[in-house]
């Protein structure tokens, strides 16, 4: 494999509302670095695809933009700015941060419980407890999540009976009937056919008007199809971000030509 | 070899295994309970036991084995839960907690006989509890604890880490998380636990002779003031278990008919075991369903 400059990158400056910022995020596993001084704007509204090689860092990114890495002896270095605070700040409060930006996970993860219970849940735990409010959510984000038609008549039925690919739009609405700003998603069509991955597709396209979003991908096609920007990673490092037309018709760099052409990784 | 055969011998050795295994219970159960059924009557359930005379019948001992069990589970299963969700979600991964694992496993293989002469000495003399079924229910505590908390902790870690994940995600805390997400979904397995330890309690006798003692002073079954002292709820009256009955009927017994008296009460405590197995699945098949589907309508 030919050896590539990793301290050379392009991060093209965006202009439009920025969503959210990283500023010099540096993820620590003990000793192991995972990521470096990754700076990087999201803009609003839009679908941003983290792409890049096993190993190279993303869902170690992604999962600190929520503050999903604070368990054990990870340590998250650098600034997450949200509405104009740093997140990662020992002084916010994480349940908080985690309402506002919202997960989806590569493995389909509804909870043991009905379809319903699977969207009501964290709500009431949240102290919705008005019956009304928490059945209109139900409804319209499964309806987001582009579901509705295919569970409305057994909402009382066990989540688990679902396909896969169900269950992800599941988990695509629990998320959303947060009402968050920011969804992630890591890989959420990995374990998918590709009609359940078309549907997931259409619903993000959908849910962008909403809400912005950022997904990691494996699938090169799958980012051109659906991003608006594009970042792609490299052991750890973040070495090119552009807007995803030109990062798949014209990169800047070498290493992220050779990566969406399939030369390496 | 080619795989094939290969794995025809491999099923065929495990296959009779399973066998031998399967006619060893079946016999034993089918040899307790045809000795055993023909002496068991209605009368022979619900009278109490004799010391001297032929036709005494095992009430008294049958009900205090079932409330030994319930004592014991009432005292044992929160902590062990406590210690099974610590060990499980939180404890960290260093040295003190490897030698507290080890010693939890020690304890779960001590004899039998030497924790119940600890509970004697310690409860019975020491404090002055005396005989009586709370000594018994402290002494198998002892043993049944380690049991319970492995188990729980087990039964909690089987469960899938994503879960964990998607409920943080959602901005729950880790402990409404464990509690209402974690602990439901390990609840098949933990009344699995529940089920092998209470066996366990049922069929215990060492630890019990010098603990809750050997005798089964008559109870007043219409009396419900634990605190009186023939009540039957009273726990700190002296209480011959089954197992601790059958032992004693076989090493001492005294009565004309004290083979047909330990042949009948050994049907009854198999079957009793039993009936409990399939009531505490029944049970936890329930709050499986309520914890987990459609509890809004
Ligand atoms: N919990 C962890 N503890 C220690 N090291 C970890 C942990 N999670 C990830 N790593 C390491 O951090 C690096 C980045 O991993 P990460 O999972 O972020 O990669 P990724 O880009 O998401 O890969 P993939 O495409 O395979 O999902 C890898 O070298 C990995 O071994
Ligand atoms: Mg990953």
């Amino acid at each position: 494999m030919q050896k590539y400059d990793l301290s050379k990158s392009y991060v093209k400056e965006v202009n439009s509302n920025i969503a959210l910022e990283t500023d010099q995020l540096s993820v620590f596993y003990g000793k192991k670095q995972a990521t470096y001084d990754i700076s990087l704007k999201i803009p609003k509204h839009s679908i941003t695809a983290l792409i890049g090689a096993s190993g190279s860092g993303k869902s170690t990114y992604l999962r600190s933009l929520n503050r999903m890495n604070e368990n054990g002896n990870t340590n998250v270095k650098g600034k997450i700015i949200y509405e104009g605070i740093d997140i990662n700040s020992s002084k916010v409060n994480v349940y908080e941060v985690r309402k506002h930006i919202g997960m989806v996970f590569q493995e389909p993860n509804p909870f043991a419980k009905s379809i319903r219970g699977n969207i009501t849940f964290a709500l009431k735990n949240h102290g919705i407890k008005d019956k009304k409010v928490l059945e209109e959510r139900v409804v319209s984000s499964l309806k987001q999540a582009a579901i509705w038609d295919e569970v409305k008549d057994h909402l009382d039925d066990s989540a688990m009976s679902l396909s896969g690919g169900q269950k992800q739009r599941l988990c695509i609405a629990r998320a959303i009937a947060m009402q968050p700003d920011i969804l992630l998603l890591d890989e959420p069509t990995s374990a998918l056919d590709p009609v359940s991955t078309g549907k997931i597709e259409e619903t993000l396209r959908e849910l962008k008007k909403n809400y912005t979003i950022i997904i990691v991908t494996h699938n090169i096609q799958q980012a051109s199809r659906v991003s608006d920007y594009t970042a792609f990673m490299h052991s750890g490092h973040l070495l090119e971000y552009n807007d995803t037309n030109s990062i798949f018709n014209n990169p800047e760099m070498q290493i992220t030509n050779d990566y969406i052409s399939g030369h390496f990784g | 070899m080619n795989p094939k055969s290969v794995n025809r011998i491999a099923t065929t050795v495990i296959n009779s295994l399973v066998g031998v295994v399967v006619a060893l219970l079946v016999l034993l159960i089918s040899y307790i309970l045809v000795t055993g059924l023909p002496h068991m009557s209605l009368d022979f359930l619900l009278s109490p036991s004799q010391s001297y005379q032929a036709g005494g019948g095992i009430r008294d001992q049958l009900f205090n084995s079932i409330y030994l069990v319930i004592l014991t589970l009432i005292i044992s299963f929160p902590i062990a839960l406590g210690a099974g969700i610590y060990l499980a979600e939180y404890a960290p991964k260093n040295w003190i907690v490897d030698v507290i694992r080890t010693l939890i496993e020690v304890l779960s293989s001590l004899p039998s006989v030497v924790v119940g002469l600890f509970a004697y000495l310690v409860f019975v003399i020491k404090f002055q509890v005396g005989f009586s079924i709370i000594s018994g229910a402290v002494a198998l505590t002892i043993f049944n604890l380690p049991l319970l908390t492995r188990n729980i902790e087990d039964s909690i870690k089987s469960v899938p880490d994503f879960q964990m994940q998607g409920a943080l995600a959602l901005g729950l805390s880790k402990w409404t998380t464990i509690i209402k997400i974690i602990f439901p979904s390990a609840i098949p397995g933990i009344i699995t636990g529940i089920i092998l330890s209470s066996g366990r309690i049922f069929g215990e006798a060492a630890a019990l002779i010098y603990t809750s003692g050997q005798s089964a002073p008559v109870l007043n079954y219409a009396n419900w003031n634990p605190f009186s002292p023939d009540s039957f709820l009273n726990p700190m009256r002296p209480a011959e278990t089954l197992a601790v009955h059958i032992w004693k009927v076989n090493s001492e017994g005294i009565t004309p008919d004290a083979n047909a008296i330990s042949s009948g009460a050994s049907a009854v405590l198999i079957l009793v075991i039993i009936l409990f197995n399939f009531f505490a699945h029944w049970i936890g098949k329930k709050l499986y369903k309520k914890f987990t589907v459609g509890e809004v309508k």
